[in-house]
């Protein structure tokens, strides 16, 4: 998993695992940005299958709502597990 | 998205699971009952509300609020760690720019210990599936009409934490005692549904 700070873009991941995950439908393959770290915790989806999984921090990344649904002028912020967040590479 | 659980297949487990323990003597009857009941009973908005009033009051304790809320509000005697293990919480403020309001899109996530049990039109399929797409129309619904002006975030308790909005305070209220300012704030105000 890459290290990931405030103020970061990174892309949510856009596979559909087959039992519980907690990244939202509507924020997959999106592109947002890294507001504040909200804890470590292990991974929703390994607890949900029985497995103790390993703890990673849990980021508020937030979403322009036109990013996620085509329209919309206010942002969502969804919590989610660095697991689930790949930094978006940066071209000066 | 999930519903009502309670003829599911997991609700059926967990009901025999119990039974198990009862009739094996780990736990007494009704003991789960009783604890949840326990927890419920302190949980209330008028916790908070009381959060609200301090911070209306005491620009200091408001500051704390946003930068650690689970510290901050033990200076009011609350805490997040009544049940297995203590949860974060998120406070977030409203201001003339910026008007916050929650959701839990994948269940019905919320802060029972300072907020009670949640209402049902939170749990709802449409509330949780509208308010992140529209959330200037659904506020409209509760009679909230916000200034174009005024910037909508919208936050999704998709994991560990929980969320509480502290909503502006009234014009016109400079006069009154902190406990006259908590008997302002409505449930609806603390999730960001109302004005207050």
């Amino acid at each position: 998993m890459a290290d990931l700070a405030p103020g970061m873009r990174v892309r949510t991941r856009t596979a559909d695992p087959d039992g519980h995950t907690r990244l939202p439908r509507y924020a997959r393959g999106a592109v947002g940005v890294l507001v504040e770290e909200a804890g470590v915790h292990p991974l929703a989806d390994d607890r949900a299958r029985g497995r103790a999984g390993t703890p990673q921090p849990v980021w508020h990344v937030r979403f322009a709502a036109a990013d996620l649904f085509g329209s919309g002028d206010h942002t969502v912020t969804v919590e989610l597990w660095g697991e689930y967040l790949t930094p978006i590479e940066e071209h000066a | 998205m999930s519903g009502d659980h309670t003829s599911s297949v997991i609700s059926a487990q967990v009901r025999h699971v119990e039974a198990l323990l009862e009739s094996r003597g780990l736990l007494d009857n009704g003991e789960i009952d009783g604890r949840i009941d326990k927890f419920l009973t302190r949980g209330s908005p008028a916790n908070g509300a009381r959060i609200t009033a301090r911070a209306w009051v005491d620009a200091g304790f408001s500051e704390r609020l946003l930068a650690d809320a689970n510290s901050a509000i033990r200076e009011v005697g609350l805490s997040m760690a009544g049940g297995l293990q203590e949860q974060r919480l998120k406070v977030v403020v409203n201001t003339v720019e910026e008007h916050n309001v929650v959701v839990c899109t994948l269940c019905s996530c919320y802060p029972l210990a300072l907020l009670g049990p949640s209402p049902s039109w939170y749990k709802s399929e449409a509330y949780r599936s509208r308010v992140v797409r529209d959330p200037r129309g659904v506020l409209r619904e509760f009679g909230l009409e916000l200034p174009e002006r005024t910037r909508i975030s919208v936050w999704d308790a998709s994991a560990e934490s929980r969320y509480m909005v502290v909503p502006r305070r009234p014009e016109g209220t400079e006069g009154l005692s902190e406990e006259q300012l908590a008997a302002l704030v409505t449930r609806k105000g603390l999730i960001g549904t109302a004005a207050v």
